[in-house]
Formats: structure tokens, C-alpha cells, sequence
């Protein structure tokens, strides 16, 4: 049995493609094992991590994960509960008591706090096998979001709008003025004192995501929003 | 044999020129066009999404579901729009073909739509949107178990010949036409349709042909994928 890494890290792969071959190589994120051969199991890009084979995903749909930071719509309120859009596989469920955190009392109206439309910011708690989804807003940083601006954007281009370590959304804050929360499934909430900030960012957020492909986009970004502004 | 028999002057193992164009639709998850010849397929795929109504989810897996469509104007003689009986059964053959190449007990509950849409007939619409779909759910990020390519063999008279389209189909003599789709990665013949007589023999000659030009239109996917996502290397 050899063991050997038939493809070069960062190549585009395609379903099925095997990426190495033995049982010292364990299959990652998008591959899965077919007897000595680790594949891959979706379009994407090759990374080698250790021992670890991953690919990580060109387009897709958001798959929710436990942990995730999320953006998400209420599509119902119910008794205990409200129904949430987080634009994934299945509406998330928001319980009361995990809704907030202070204490709502059990046959409250529920629409004071979250109304049928509102944009909420939350963590995902628990996804079980059958996609049951459950999300709370237990920790300061979840809130409503009120006013602002939302926009949806590719889940597999997330990690590129937020840049090395943040870099990308840093600049974007700096030379925007706005703040910003970008949700894991892809949908990012912008907030500036003035509309035409809001706008800029719009832009720059729609560049980021058609350029995501491109090296150095850190510095192309810079440059762009300087060449924007001018133009205003 | 030298000499073609064939209407288009083909070789007998010749197959059509085929073209590959990616991401077609822009409100698609995935899509893909596919051309044979003169047949075009074109293929979308949106999803996994929540599968409604709610009795037809299935616990503990997804759905594969397909919808074929000969558009009214891709024949010579006008076909009454709407899903026709051959229709519903063409869809149905081509959601077989592809669920088992897709990793469905990833999507508990959901369902992966694939609409296969035909603007133009010209024979092997099914091997042609077969192709088109399986690029479609590659370009929409579906995790596969591999890519899926399918052509017609088939006989006419007592040769073996490969992708007929529909002048030999109508051959007065008697044509057999034969469907495969083969997944290379799986070594799996996911469909398989005969329509028409044909020798034992013969059979088998088709079918081993039909399984290699299905692995070289897979690799002719390959190619079209990489060539589309190639930027995607850069960083």
C-alpha cells in the first residue's frame, strides 16, 4: 500500500477526485473515504491540514453548524417559540428562554420582543440529524437589528469578507464608517450614520463577493473605495 | 468498415460534438447547458431546500427530485406543452440515474430540485440532460459521490454504433437504441433503457462502448469544472 498525495494543495477539485491515497490520511471537511482513497466529495479547493484532507467549498448552500453566528429573519411567532429564516435547510427554532437575557414569562406577547419580519443576530445552539435547528440569544452581543441595511451574499464567500484575522471588514469599517455584522449563512448587516455610507459599503461588500477569487483583495479594496469616493 | 453507414458521415464509435457552458442560470444554486450535436439539454439545480408538502419528507434522507421538460418547439412537429406521460417517466429515470451519485443522507428531510429542460431534439435527450445535470449539481456545491456521464449506444441492422441521433432512430431497417449512464468513479451503470431488438452480442459490444465514451464525456465534465473554477486556485 502506498501512501502518496495524488494532487497539490489549493488546486480546484471535483466531486469524486481523489486526493490521497492510505489509511494514514484521514478525510476532512468535503471528502469522504472509498477503501484506501480519500475523495472529494464536492467542487472546491484541496487543502491539506496534518494529516487531514479538506476541501473547501467554491458554491453551495449554508449548511448550519453548532457555534455558527448567524443572521436570520422571523418567519413566526408561536406560543413559546418564534420560527426563524436563517436562510438555511430548515426554519431555526428560538425558544423563550433562550431569547434573551432577561427572563420572559411564559404566555407574554412574544411580538414585543420579535415581531414577524425583524432581523435578529444569533448563535446557532444545536443541530441534530434531522435538521432540527435551535438558535439563542443568550450572549450581549445577539440583539435585534433595528435599523441598517442587509444584504445576502454566497456562504462559501463569508471567510473572504471578513479577511485574514478580520482584515478585509476592518478596512471596510475604517474607509466605510460603518459597522457591520456578517452572519455565517451569508447575510450581512450593514449600519452607517448616513445613507450614502451604507451605500458604499453595499458596493464594496457586492466587489468583495464577485471578486472573491482574486490575490490581494485586501489592497484592491483600498483603492477601489479611495477611487468611489471621488467619484462621489 | 471504411465506409460509414451513417446518415452524418460519422465513424461508428464517433459520437457528436458536445459543448459544455457553465452556470447558464444565475438564480440557480447550479446550472449547466449541454450540447450534443444538435440536441441541447439544460439543467438547474436549486437546493437542498426544504421539501414541501411535509409528508414526503423522509426522515433520515433527502430527495432527488427531477423535472424534465421537451419544450413545445424543440421537436419538428409542435409538442402540446406540459408534462406529457414520456415526460413524467424521463424525469423519473433521470432522478434515479443521479440519487445514487449524490451523498442524500446528508440532507435529512430536503430536496434537491434538478429541472432538465430541452430547447432542442435531436435524440439522447435524456443522456444529454443526464450530463447537464450531473455538471449542474457539481457547479451547485452538491457533495457526489462522482460526476456521471450517459450516451445511446445502439444497433443499426446488425452494427454497433454510438449517440444515434434521431435520422438513425427512424432508420426504416430497425434501429436499436440503447441508453447507458455510467459513473466511472463508482463503476456503477445507473440507468440503463433498450428500445428496439438486438443479438446478445451485440448487446454486449454496445454496452462496453457506450461505458467508454460515458467516461470520456465525464472527463470532458472534468475539464469544462477546472477550466470554469480555475480562478479559484489564485491566492
Amino acid at each position: 500500500m502506498s501512501e502518496e498525495k495524488t494532487i497539490q494543495e489549493r488546486k480546484v477539485v471535483i466531486p469524486g477526485e481523489t486526493l490521497a491515497t492510505g489509511m494514514e490520511y484521514l478525510p476532512g471537511h468535503g471528502t469522504h473515504r472509498v477503501n484506501e482513497e480519500i475523495r472529494a466529495s464536492w467542487l472546491g479547493l484541496s487543502e491539506y491540514n496534518g494529516s487531514v484532507i479538506k476541501v473547501i467549498p467554491l458554491k453551495g448552500a449554508y449548511i448550519p453548524r453548532e457555534g455558527d453566528r448567524v443572521i436570520g429573519v422571523i418567519a413566526d411567532v408561536s406560543y413559546s417559540s418564534w420560527d426563524v429564516n436563517v436562510f438555511g435547510p430548515a426554519n431555526a427554532m428560538l425558544g423563550i428562554g433562550d431569547a434573551s437575557r432577561s427572563y420572559i414569562e411564559l404566555g407574554e406577547d412574544l411580538t414585543r420582543y420579535y415581531d414577524i419580519g425583524d432581523y435578529i443576530y444569533a448563535e446557532v445552539s444545536k443541530v441534530s440529524k434531522s435538521m432540527f435547528i435551535k438558535i439563542n440569544m443568550k450572549d450581549k452581543m445577539f440583539r435585534k437589528l433595528n435599523t441598517g441595511l442587509t444584504v445576502k451574499i454566497s456562504p462559501v464567500k463569508v471567510p473572504r469578507i471578513i479577511g485574514k484575522k478580520g482584515s478585509m471588514v476592518n478596512l471596510l469599517k475604517e474607509e466605510t464608517g460603518c459597522t457591520f455584522i456578517v452572519g455565517q449563512n451569508g447575510i450581512v448587516w450593514i449600519k452607517g450614520e448616513t445613507r450614502q455610507q451604507e451605500l458604499l459599503a453595499l458596493k464594496a461588500i457586492k466587489y468583495v463577493e464577485n471578486n472573491a477569487h482574486m490575490s490581494g483583495l485586501t489592497d484592491t479594496m483600498k483603492e477601489k473605495i479611495k477611487e468611489w469616493k471621488q467619484n462621489e | 468498415m471504411s465506409k460509414s453507414i451513417r446518415p452524418d458521415g460519422r465513424k461508428v464509435d464517433e459520437m457528436r460534438e458536445a459543448k459544455i457552458e457553465l452556470g447558464v442560470i444565475p438564480n440557480a444554486n447550479g446550472s449547466a447547458k449541454f450540447t450534443m450535436g444538435k440536441t441541447v439539454a439544460i439543467a438547474a439545480v436549486y437546493g437542498p431546500r426544504e421539501l414541501h408538502p411535509r409528508r414526503n419528507q423522509i426522515a433520515d434522507k433527502g430527495l432527488l427530485r427531477c423535472n424534465y421538460d421537451l419544450m413545445s418547439f424543440s421537436v419538428s412537429e409542435r409538442k402540446r406543452p406540459g408534462p406529457s406521460r414520456r415526460d413524467k417517466e424521463l424525469s423519473l429515470v433521470i432522478a434515479n440515474a443521479l440519487s445514487s451519485l449524490v451523498f442524500l443522507d446528508k440532507f435529512p428531510k430536503q430536496v434537491i430540485d434538478v429541472f432538465v429542460e430541452i430547447p432542442q431534439a435531436d435524440a439522447g435527450t435524456r443522456c444529454a440532460g443526464i450530463c447537464a445535470a450531473s455538471l449542474a449539481l457539481a457547479d451547485a456545491g452538491i457533495p457526489m459521490r462522482g460526476l456521471t456521464g450517459s450516451v445511446s449506444a445502439g444497433a443499426l441492422g446488425e452494427t454497433v454504433v454510438i449517440d444515434l441521433d434521431k435520422e438513425e432512430e427512424d432508420w426504416e431497417a430497425g434501429a436499436t437504441d440503447m441508453p447507458v449512464t455510467y459513473c466511472p468513479k463508482t463503476n456503477l451503470i445507473t440507468s440503463l433503457q433498450l428500445d428496439g431488438e438486438i443479438s446478445k452480442k451485440n448487446f454486449f459490444n454496445a454496452l462496453e462502448l457506450a461505458i467508454g465514451k460515458a467516461k470520456e464525456l465525464t472527463d470532458m465534465q472534468e475539464k469544462a469544472l477546472k477550466e470554469n473554477y480555475k480562478g479559484g486556485s489564485e491566492e
